[in-house]
């Protein structure tokens, strides 16, 4: 993921026909590929649409508009307003902080960041339940003030935030590390604020790579289960997000209605990938013009 | 500069956009009601309570005056236990089994150990009991207990761990081999150990345990409650299903209760305890009895009667002492059935 700067710049160079096997061995090559995709992707991914509406347009708009169901949605797409933009603020001030600036305990922070992605989600919820649980650490205290956490919406947040907060940080830090702080230096000495730097100069410069870690943040956000079925308590119309709510339409033999819900995560999941796409061509696209930018000042030069 | 400018407007129309929609779902979720009750329910009784709390709301508004919505969670009776261990707010707690209402009193003291002398019949508004689930026309000839145990044959039923029902299972069967064999314990504990070898999947609840067999038909038999296969075949299709009724099974008695502290701290203890009480009326008793659990009331019973089949039915009590006793010896850790699972992956591989 980090490296798709690197891959546009080397994509573009390539020469025409770079490969020296026979075209045979190219086509066995791709139908292998296709064929892989589509036995894992594509009829999964149809199987899903063709039962959702199997039962017709009336069920599939009735399981997405039942009571629970829009709780369902509602709940999910408020965890993720929280959670995307909470992990956008962190995620740009710890790779700012990381990229731009040299302190004691950097590689420990790096470290800490990937903590979630090498935790089961499984823990990433029990470790919440340990913490606000009745029987753990700050239950008692937050029962006596009448605080609810876990089980309640915010322990989703909590969790969703918990284990999505690797994507952006994880998008930005090789960019900006890549890019150097020699523009900033160079803004700084003209005379520029640090919030003007930032705004005019670090912002700008890394747009793309933020757009692109907050998309994947927002889809796994929408897409948890493991953490956010331990801290749920499952109660329906209430604390049930999308995923959670498919689950247990599965398990009421209702199957139309789980697959319907599952094509709107589906959807979702389709709609990222156009917005992943759009936006690698446009890191290309900008790119290129840089390059040739530069290739025509050295050509003058 | 121009990239910047396009970026910023999309942005600003897809903030729009969806702050929209936000608004509209938020809007449409608002209900007018004046009081909400959580039931923390075990695995199979999703279709029940749907039923009696569309029954009790309306007998509740007409006596009172008051809206109610009454929220469910559903789970593995163990597993549910454990989430109002931790914190979840539940005024009612409707589970698989008295021991694990017991471990909220023990472990949390949620609400006084002598909850199940409340509500008449230990609590347990419904009874239900464990039954045979084969698939049409009895490919493989289950009778009864004995058949399950033959090699070759491949039983389905969750994991006492973590299911409710799947305790029940393995008491009901646990029973049976010993009233075979005159009281001999040795003889009985190898039974079960020549029917765990035969379990191929254990899953963690009682709904997955049908899923596995119905859906993705792994297995020749799934043991399982009684209102669980009625479901199954109701659902899936009385043409791929059939029960087969054992020569003799246990008395199961899923309890209620409220709970204490949580209905203190919510103040409906007496919209809890009326929900409760209302399981017992002639309406919830005949909503019960149409969802396959057995009713208690005399009157419910009749109406019923050929619905049920007569199974002789063992209690806990008579068998184990109690639940706190058979939950001792059979399942806690280092308990009979952990040994017998340590003995059978000794063992070589019987297929």
């Amino acid at each position: 993921m980090e490296s798709i700067h690197l891959n546009v710049r080397s994509h573009r160079k390539r020469p025409h026909s770079s490969t020296t096997e026979p075209k045979t061995v190219q086509w066995l090559l791709i139908g292998a590929a296709m064929a892989y995709l589509t036995l894992f992707l594509m009829i999964p991914l149809g199987t899903v649409f063709y039962q959702a509406l199997e039962k017709g347009v009336g069920v599939y708009l009735a399981a997405i508009t039942d009571p629970d169901a829009l709780s369902a949605i509602r709940l999910t797409l408020l965890t993720a307003m929280i959670a995307v933009p909470a992990n956008l603020v962190f995620g740009i001030a710890a790779s700012w902080a990381i990229a731009k600036f040299d302190f004691k305990g950097k590689n420990l922070l790096i470290t800490l960041i990937d903590l979630p992605f090498s935790v089961s989600p499984v823990i990433s919820g029990l470790i919440f339940v340990l913490l606000f649980g009745l029987q753990g650490w700050f239950g008692p205290w937050l029962q006596e003030h009448d605080l609810e956490v876990i089980f309640a919406v915010p322990g989703i947040v909590l969790a969703t935030v918990f284990v999505t907060f690797p994507f952006v940080a994880r998008e930005l830090i090789p960019l900006m590390q890549e890019q150097g702080s020699e523009e900033e230096e160079a803004a700084i000495v003209l005379g520029a604020s640090g919030w003007k730097t930032f705004f005019w100069v670090t912002l700008p410069n890394m747009k793309w790579g933020l757009l692109y870690g907050v998309i994947l943040c927002n889809a796994r956000a929408m897409g948890e289960f493991g953490a956010v079925s331990v801290v749920s308590g499952h109660i329906r119309g209430s604390t049930n997000t999308m995923p959670l709510h498919v689950e247990i339409l599965y398990n009421e033999y209702n199957f139309a209605a789980a697959f319907a819900m599952a094509s709107l995560l589906a959807m979702l999941a389709l709609v990222t990938l156009v917005l992943k796409k759009i936006i690698e061509w446009k890191t290309a696209r900008d790119l290129s013009l840089l390059d040739d930018a530069e290739t025509a000042v050295e050509e003058n030069g | 500069m121009k990239e910047a400018s396009g970026l910023k407007n999309i942005s600003v129309l897809c903030l729009i956009s969806f702050l929209m929609v936000m608004g509209l779902l938020v809007s449409c979720g608002q209900t007018d009601t004046d009081r909400t009750l959580l039931n923390v329910s075990y695995d199979p009784t999703r279709e029940l309570y749907a039923d009696i709390n569309d029954a009790f709301a309306l007998d509740w508004k007409n006596r009172t005056g008051q809206t109610v919505s009454i929220r469910q969670s559903h789970g593995g009776s163990g597993k549910q236990a454990r989430a109002v261990i931790d914190g979840l707010a539940a005024d009612v707690v409707t589970l698989a089994l008295a021991y694990d209402i017991d471990a909220l009193a023990s472990k949390a003291d949620l609400l006084p150990a002598s909850w199940q002398q409340r509500l008449p019949h230990n609590s347990a508004p419904y009874v239900s009991t464990i039954v045979f689930l084969v698939r049409k026309g009895n490919p493989k000839g289950i009778k009864d207990w004995d058949d399950l145990v033959k090699p070759g044959i491949e039983v389905i039923t969750p994991n006492p761990k973590t299911s409710g029902g799947a305790r029940w299972n393995y008491l009901a069967a646990w029973g049976y081999a010993l009233k075979k064999n005159n009281g001999d314990e040795n003889a009985a504990r190898e039974f079960i150990q020549a029917l765990f070898a035969n379990v191929p999947v254990l899953d963690s609840g009682a709904r997955g345990s049908t899923t596995t067999f119905v859906q993705r038909e792994i297995g020749d038999v799934l043991l399982g409650w009684e209102n669980e296969a009625y479901l199954a075949i109701n659902e899936l299709g009385p043409d791929r299903l059939e029960i087969v009724n054992p020569s003799i099974s246990i008395l199961a008695e899923p309890p209620v209760a409220w709970v204490d502290r949580i209905v203190e701290r919510h103040k409906s203890r007496d919209l809890a305890a009326a929900y409760l009480e209302f399981l017992y009326t002639e309406t919830g008793q005949d909503i019960a009895a149409r969802h396959f659990y057995r009713p208690r009331l005399e009157t419910v019973a009749a109406r019923y009667r050929d619905r049920f089949s007569d199974i002789q039915l063992f209690s806990i009590e008579e068998v184990f002492g109690s639940w706190k006793n058979a939950q001792k010896i059979h399942f806690d850790d280092g308990g009979i059935f952990d040994q017998i699972y340590e003995d059978s992956e000794a063992l070589p591989d019987r297929s």
